[in-house]
C-alpha cells in the first residue's frame, strides 16, 4: 500500500490543537525536525506532546516551547532547556515526568494493544503516588498505563513508499515504539525508496504501522555535544 | 587529600569484573570506561540504544546520530549493536546489565538514593536512573561526599525526592568506599592521606568503621 505523500504539509494535515503527539528521538538524536518545523508554522496550540525530552531553546521541540505551544510535556529528562523549565517552574507549563524505561515501554504497550504493564521503576517514589502497587516475587512493583497519540511523529533513515522503516545508529531510540503508538503515524526520512528497494530482513518498523511517509527537504541534525579526541 | 572526579572514577574501575555489561551514568561515572583495568573485558551499555560504545570520535569524525546517553558524540566498537529504547530497557530491567554506576545528590544509609529533583528549584527528569536502580542488583553510586557547603550527603534519611529506594549497595567518594548493609554505611577504604577521623566527620549517616580501614590504591 502506497503511504508516500508529497511533503511535510500533507503529511501533517488534520493536525489541530488540543491534540496529543508522539515525537521520537533522544535529545536531538533522531527528532523529525522537518515536521517539528512544520508545526510551529501551523500556529497549532495547546498540545499534550509526549517525547523523551524537550529539545533545546532553539532547535527541536524548543521551537513549540517558545512559541508557547505546548499545553502539556510528558518526558523523562528536559535538563537542557531553560525555557522548558522556566514555564515549568511558573507553571505555565504542565509536565508529567516519567522513568525512561517505563516511557519507552508505555508508548510500546499502547501500540501492541496492553493496556497497562507491571514495572519495579519508580516504587517508593513520587512517580509511583496514586498507583498500584504489587508484588511479584518479593518485589513490588507498580501498575503503568498504555500511551497512545493521535499523532505519532518518527524520523527514520531509509523508508520505503511501503512505509517501511530502517533507522541509523542510536537515531532508532523511541522512535520504532512511538511508530506503533499513534493513531495516524508519520515518518519523515532522509531518504525514500520504491518499495522494493529496502531489504525486507533489514527493516525495523514495518509499514503497517506507517500512514504517511515522505522525504524530509532538510535535515540540520544538530549535535547537542560535540566530544572529540584529537589524533 | 580527597580524590577528584579521576580519582573516584579509577577506584570504581577496580570493581568491574571481566565479562560484564556495564551501564554508566552521566557525570563521573562516564569517566570510568577511561581506566578499564588491564586483562578485563567488559562492555558499555547506553541506554538510548547502544551496547558497544567506544571512545570519543577523532575530530570531525562526529555522527550526529550516534550519541550516548548524555547526548556527546561516541563511536561504535567493533561487535557493537543498536537497539531501541524499550529494547534497551529490557536489558537493564531485566537483569542482563551486570553494573550500573551512577551519580546522586544524596545517599541514605538504607540504600535510598536522590538525584533527580531539587523542588522548586531544578527539575531534570530522572531520565533513566529510576529503571536503573529499581532493577540493578549492583549499583555503585559515584559522588562527592559532601556539597559545596561542606553539608554531608550521605545520609540517615534522604531529604529530596527519591530517585529509588533501598537499592544502593556501595557507594565511591572523593573520601571513601563504603558498603550499605543492614541499614548502615560501613567504612571500607578511604581515600589516600584522608582520615577516619575526617571521613566520620562528613558522615550524617550511620557508619560502621572496622579496626582497620586500609587506604585506597590507585595507580
Amino acid at each position: 500500500m502506497n503511504k508516500e505523500v508529497k511533503n511535510v504539509e500533507s503529511a501533517l494535515e488534520g493536525l489541530q490543537d488540543n491534540m496529543t503527539i508522539m515525537l521520537g528521538g533522544f535529545g536531538l538524536c533522531g527528532i523529525p525536525e522537518n515536521s517539528i518545523q512544520q508545526m510551529v508554522k501551523t500556529g497549532v496550540k495547546g498540545l499534550t506532546c509526549i517525547s523523551n525530552n524537550a529539545g533545546v531553546d532553539d532547535f527541536g521541540l524548543g521551537l513549540l516551547l517558545q512559541e508557547k505551544q505546548i499545553k502539556k510535556m510528558i518526558s523523562s529528562y528536559v535538563g537542557e532547556n531553560d525555557e522548558f523549565e522556566r514555564q515549568m517552574l511558573s507553571g505555565e507549563l504542565e509536565v508529567d515526568l516519567i522513568p525512561q524505561g517505563s516511557l519507552a515501554e508505555r508508548c510500546r504497550a499502547g501500540g501492541a494493544g496492553i493496556p497497562a504493564f507491571y514495572t519495579p521503576a519508580g516504587f517508593g517514589t513520587e512517580v509511583a503516588e496514586g498507583k498500584e502497587v504489587r508484588e511479584f516475587n518479593g518485589k513490588p512493583h507498580i501498575l503503568e498505563s498504555a500511551l497512545t497519540a493521535d499523532f505519532a511523529i518518527v524520523k527514520a533513515w531509509k523508508g520505503d513508499t511501503e512505509g517501511n522503516l530502517i533507522y541509523k545508529a542510536t537515531a532508532r531510540n523511541f522512535n520504532p515504539m512511538m511508530a506503533m503508538a499513534g493513531k495516524i503515524t508519520i515518518a519523515e526520512v532522509e531518504e525514500l525508496v520504491p518499495a522494493g528497494e529496502l531489504d525486507p530482513n533489514e527493516i525495523h518498523t514495518a509499514g503497517i504501522f506507517v500512514q504517511r511517509i515522505f522525504q524530509g527537504e532538510k535535515f540540520e541534525k544538530r549535535i547537542e555535544q560535540r566530544t572529540v579526541r584529537q589524533k | 587529600m580527597s580524590l577528584d572526579k579521576i580519582g573516584i572514577a579509577k577506584r570504581i574501575a577496580q570493581e568491574l569484573r571481566n565479562g560484564w555489561y556495564v551501564n554508566l551514568g552521566i557525570g563521573i561515572p562516564t569517566l570510568v570506561a577511561n581506566y578499564i583495568p588491564k586483562g578485563i573485558e567488559v562492555e558499555f551499555q547506553s541506554e538510548n540504544g547502544i551496547l558497544g560504545m567506544g571512545p570519543f570520535p577523532f575530530d570531525g569524525d562526529e555522527d550526529a546520530d550516534l550519541i550516548n546517553a548524555g547526548k556527546q558524540t561516541i563511536t561504535a566498537l567493533k561487535g557493537a549493536v543498536y537497539f531501541d529504547s524499550a529494547t534497551s530497557f529490557a536489558m537493564i530491567r531485566g537483569q542482563h546489565v551486570q553494573l550500573t554506576v551512577l551519580g546522586a545528590m544524596e545517599v541514605a544509609q538504607n540504600g535510598d538514593i536522590a538525584n533527580w529533583k531539587i523542588p522548586g528549584k531544578m527539575v531534570k527528569g530522572m531520565g533513566g536512573a529510576m529503571d536503573l536502580v529499581a532493577s540493578a542488583d549492583n549499583i555503585i553510586v559515584a559522588m562527592m561526599h559532601t556539597n559545596r557547603a561542606g553539608a554531608s550527603k550521605i545520609l540517615k534519611e534522604c531529604s529530596l525526592p527519591l530517585t529509588g529506594v533501598n537499592c544502593v549497595r556501595k557507594v565511591v567518594t572523593n573520601l571513601a568506599v563504603m558498603d550499605i548493609k543492614d541499614g548502615k554505611f560501613h567504612l571500607v577504604e578511604r581515600a589516600p592521606g584522608v582520615s577516619v577521623e575526617e571521613i566520620v566527620a562528613a558522615t550524617e549517616g550511620e557508619l560502621v568503621v572496622p579496626d582497620n580501614v586500609p587506604e585506597m590504591v590507585l595507580d
